[in-house]
C-alpha cells in the first residue's frame, strides 16, 4: 500500500465522474454547507449581540457558549438521536437517518463556534465606530452591518472554522445519518466504512477527495475576506 | 423660534463613577452653543446624549418638544435630524468617497458621487476622492468627518472640537463654512472647543463645564462683531 | 493565576497524560476480532482468566472482518479470530497465518418487526424468508437493513439473497456500512428487517422492538476459526503468547465456558464449541 497509489486513485475517483463518489461529494456539501448557512444566520447576529451587549449574565452565557465550542460531535450525535429516535420527543418528525437530521446536528456542532468567534472579531473593531455610525442617522440593523463589515476577516474566520468543524466532524453524522448508501452516506462516513473494511487505499483516496474539497472551500473564504486582508 | 433641546435633572455614569452632570440647559432653535472645559470634564459625553446616540440615566431630555426618558426607545426619525463629529473621527473602510457619502448612503439618497464631490471641494479636499480612508492626515480625517455630516444636513449639528489638528487656514475655511450654516441655514449647533476665541467668533451661547458637572450658561455678546441673537 | 503557577499546571497535566498512556507494553497481546464478536461480551467474559494465568494483557481490536484480516496481514495484531471460511483459509494460504484451528459456530437469525409485514414467519426457511421480503419490498410494505460493510455476516446475508434468486436493490433495502449493533439499532428505528448473529441480538433485544422471525435454518450457522500471524513475516509479532492463546481458547475447559456464556442471561448459550481435541 502506497501513498502514491492512494493519491492516483483519489484523481481517479475525482476525475471519473463516478457516481457514487459523485453523490457523497454532493451530500457531503449539501449537509455542511446548509448547516453552515443556518446556523449563520442565527449565530452571526447572536456573536454581535453579545458583543454589545452588557449584562449581568453575560459571562454565564459565555462559559456555556465556550464550552460549546469544546462539545465533542459525537455526543451532539448521540443527543440528537435520542430526541429524534422513534421513542424520543422529537420521533414524529421521521428526521433520523435521513440528511434533516444530520444538517440538524452539524448546526448545533457549529452554532457555538460561529458565534464565539463573531463576537471576539465584533469586539476587536473599533467601541466609537458603532456610536458614530448611530449619529449619522443609521438604524440598530444599519449600525450593525456596518459593524460587520469592518470586522469582515474575523467574521469570514468564524465561517471558515464553523465550517470546518462540520465537514470533518463523523461522529454526528454516523449517528444520526446511519451512514446510509445512497442517502446519507458523506465523505467522512465513507471513509471510516472502508477503513473497517480494510479497504485502506480506498478510504485513502476519498480522505484526499475530503482535503481538495476543504483546499477549494478555503479559496473561496479567501475571495471572501477580499483585499481587507491585505489592508 | 423654538426651544431646539431642553435638559432637566440629566446625569450619565460609567461604571459607577458619574461622568456627566447637567441640572438645566436650554438650546433654542437656531442657536450656536459653544462648551468648554478642561479635558475629561464630560463634554464628549454630553455631546453623544445630545446627538441621542447615548441615553441619560437620569433625568428628562426634550427633543425638538419630544420628551425621551431613560430606558425609553429613540424613534429613528429624531436621531437622522442630529448628526455628531466625533473628536478623533472613525470611518467606514474603503475610499474617502465612500465613507464621506456613507451618512447619504444609510438614507438611501440619490446622487451621491456628485454631492459628495462638491462636498470635499468645499472642504479643500477634492484631490482625495480615490485615497483610502487610512492614509488620511489628522487634518484631512477632520476635514472629511465634518464632510460626511453636512453632507446629510441635519438640523442640529454637533462638534467635538473639529479645528484641533487643522493649520490656521483651514481652521479659517471650516469656521466659515460652520458661520454659514448657521446664519444661513438656520443650522443648531452645538461646539466643543477650547478656544475661546473662536466661541466668542462663532457662538451666541457659552457653556462651561467643570468635572463633569455643567456650571454655567450664558449668552455670548462680542461688540466687535455684528450679531443679533435670534 | 500567575504566569508561574499555570506553568506547572499545564506541564504536570501533561506529564499525568503521558505517564498514564504509558503502559507495561511487555507482554501484550493484540487480538483482532469481529464487532460482533466483541460486541457478544463473550471475549470479556473469558479472556480476564487467561490473562490472570498467563500474566499477558490481551488488547481486544473490535473491528469488521475485512479490518481484522487486513490488520493481520500487516502484522499489526499477533492473532486474528474471525468468522469466514474462505477469507481464513485464504489468509493461511497466502502465508500470513500459521496456524489455525477451530473455535465455536454460532448462528444467524432474521429479526424483524413483529408484525410482520413480509409474512417470513410463514415462509420454510431463511431463502424463502428472505423472496418473500424482497417481494414485499418491491411493493413498498416492508424494508430491509443490511451491513454492507463486507463483514462475516454481510457475506452470509449475500449468499442468501443469491439462493432466493434476487439482486436486493431499491429504497427498501438499507446498507449502513456499520457494526451489527449500529445495524440492529437503525432497523429498529425503521421497523426493517435484518440478518444478525444471535449473540449481538441477544444482548439487545430488551432495547429493540425486533423479534426473531428465521431461526436454525442451516444456512444460517456460522464457524469461528482463530489464527496466529506469522512470525516469519512480522518477526514482531507476538507468536508465543499467541499460540498460548489458542491453546487456552481450544482447552475444553475453556470450551466449555464458551458453551455456557450466555445461558444465564438469555436462558439459551449464544455460542457453540467446536474445537477438535
Amino acid at each position: 500500500m502506497s501513498l502514491w497509489t492512494a493519491l492516483t486513485e483519489s484523481l481517479r475517483l475525482l476525475t471519473s465522474g463516478d457516481a457514487e463518489v459523485l453523490r457523497i461529494v454532493l451530500l457531503s456539501l449539501a449537509v455542511s454547507g446548509a448547516a453552515l448557512v443556518i446556523s449563520s444566520a442565527f449565530a452571526i447576529p447572536f456573536g454581535l449581540w453579545l458583543a454589545f451587549r452588557r449584562f449581568w449574565w453575560k459571562r454565564t452565557i459565555m462559559a456555556f457558549l465556550y464550552t460549546g465550542v469544546g462539545l465533542p460531535p459525537v455526543l451532539v450525535g448521540l443527543v440528537v438521536y435520542l430526541m429524534l429516535s422513534r421513542s424520543g420527543p422529537l420521533g414524529w418528525l421521521g428526521w433520523l437517518y435521513t440528511p434533516e437530521a444530520m444538517v440538524l446536528a452539524q448546526i448545533v456542532i457549529s452554532f457555538p463556534i460561529i458565534a464565539s468567534l463573531t463576537m471576539a472579531a465584533v469586539m476587536s473593531v473599533d467601541s466609537s465606530l458603532r456610536s458614530q455610525v448611530l449619529s449619522l442617522g443609521a438604524s440598530d440593523v444599519q449600525a450593525g452591518l456596518a459593524v460587520l463589515k469592518e470586522a469582515k476577516v474575523g467574521v469570514v474566520i468564524a465561517l471558515v472554522a464553523g465550517f470546518g468543524s462540520v465537514i470533518s466532524e463523523v461522529g454526528a453524522v454516523m449517528m444520526v445519518g446511519g451512514n446510509l448508501k445512497g442517502s446519507t452516506q458523506v465523505l467522512t462516513t465513507a471513509i471510516v466504512q472502508f477503513t473497517r473494511m480494510g479497504q485502506f487505499e480506498h478510504a485513502l483516496a476519498l480522505g484526499l477527495v475530503l482535503l481538495s474539497i476543504t483546499f477549494m472551500v478555503a479559496l473561496m473564504w479567501l475571495t471572501l475576506q477580499g483585499r481587507r486582508l491585505e489592508d | 423660534m423654538g426651544q431646539c433641546y431642553r435638559l432637566a435633572g440629566v446625569t450619565k455614569s460609567y461604571k459607577g463613577r458619574q461622568v456627566c452632570d447637567v441640572p438645566s440647559l436650554e438650546i433654542d432653535e437656531g442657536s450656536f452653543l459653544a462648551i468648554m472645559g478642561p479635558n475629561g470634564a464630560g463634554k464628549s459625553t454630553l455631546l453623544r446624549m445630545l446627538a441621542l446616540v447615548e441615553q441619560p440615566d437620569t433625568g428628562k431630555l426634550s427633543f425638538q418638544a419630544n420628551t425621551l426618558l431613560p430606558g425609553g426607545k429613540i424613534p429613528l426619525e429624531l436621531r437622522r435630524r442630529v448628526t455628531m463629529v466625533f473628536q478623533r473621527p472613525v470611518f467606514t473602510t474603503g475610499t474617502v468617497e465612500d465613507a464621506v457619502g456613507y451618512g447619504l448612503r444609510l438614507r438611501g439618497e440619490k446622487h451621491v458621487v456628485a454631492r459628495t464631490q462638491d462636498m470635499l471641494e468645499a472642504l479643500g479636499i477634492a484631490h482625495l476622492v480615490r485615497a483610502k480612508v487610512s492614509t488620511l492626515s489628522a487634518g484631512e480625517a477632520q476635514r472629511a468627518a465634518l464632510a460626511r455630516a453636512m453632507l446629510v444636513e441635519p438640523d442640529v449639528l454637533l462638534l467635538d472640537e473639529p479645528t484641533t489638528s487643522l493649520d490656521p487656514d483651514n481652521v479659517v475655511l471650516v469656521e466659515h463654512l460652520l458661520r454659514g450654516l448657521h446664519t444661513d441655514k438656520g443650522k443648531t449647533m452645538v461646539l466643543v472647543t477650547q478656544s475661546e476665541s473662536q466661541a466668542k467668533r462663532l457662538a451666541t451661547q457659552a457653556a462651561f463645564m467643570l468635572d463633569g458637572s455643567l456650571v454655567e450658561s450664558e449668552p455670548v455678546f462680542d461688540e466687535s462683531k455684528e450679531h443679533k441673537p435670534r | 493565576m500567575r504566569h508561574g503557577t499555570l506553568a506547572l499546571f499545564i506541564t504536570l497535566v501533561v506529564l499525568a497524560a503521558f505517564v498514564a498512556s504509558c503502559s507495561t507494553s511487555a507482554d501484550t497481546l493484540i487480538l483482532a476480532t469481529t464487532t460482533s464478536t466483541a460486541d457478544s461480551g463473550m471475549l470479556d467474559d473469558i479472556l480476564p482468566q487467561f490473562e490472570e494465568e498467563a500474566g499477558i494483557k490481551v488488547k481486544v481490536l473490535a473491528v469488521g472482518t475485512g479490518e481484522a484480516l487486513e490488520l493481520g496481514k500487516r502484522g499489526d495484531a499477533d492473532v486474528v479470530l474471525v468468522h469466514d471460511r474462505k477469507r481464513e483459509d485464504e489468509f493461511m494460504s497466502e502465508g500470513f497465518g500459521v496456524i489455525r484451528k477451530d473455535v465455536m459456530y454460532n448462528d444467524f437469525v432474521l429479526v424483524g418487526p413483529a408484525d410482520d409485514p413480509a409474512g417470513t414467519s410463514e415462509a420454510t426457511g431463511a431463502v424463502g424468508a428472505f423472496a418473500r421480503i424482497a417481494d414485499a419490498g418491491g411493493e413498498e410494505r416492508a424494508s430491509f437493513v443490511s451491513r454492507g460493510d463486507s463483514s462475516g455476516t454481510h457475506f452470509k446475508e449475500k449468499g442468501i439473497w443469491a439462493l432466493a434468486g434476487t439482486e436486493p436493490d431499491g429504497g427498501w433495502y438499507k446498507s449502513t456500512g456499520q457494526g451489527m449493533g449500529e445495524t440492529l439499532i437503525v432497523a429498529h428505528e425503521l421497523g426493517a428487517y435484518t440478518l444478525a448473529d444471535r449473540g449481538t441480538y441477544l444482548a439487545l433485544a430488551e432495547r429493540l422492538e425486533l423479534v426473531v422471525l428465521v431461526e436454525n435454518d442451516e444456512l444460517l450457522f456460522n464457524s469461528y476459526g482463530v489464527m496466529a500471524v506469522s512470525a516469519k513475516r512480522f518477526p514482531d509479532v507476538n507468536l508465543d503468547l499467541a499460540e498460548r492463546l489458542i491453546e487456552f481458547l481450544v482447552h475444553p475447559d475453556t470450551q466449555r465456558r464458551i458453551g455456557e456464556f450466555g445461558t444465564e442471561e438469555f436462558g439459551q448459550p449464544l455460542f457453540h464449541p467446536n474445537a477438535v481435541p
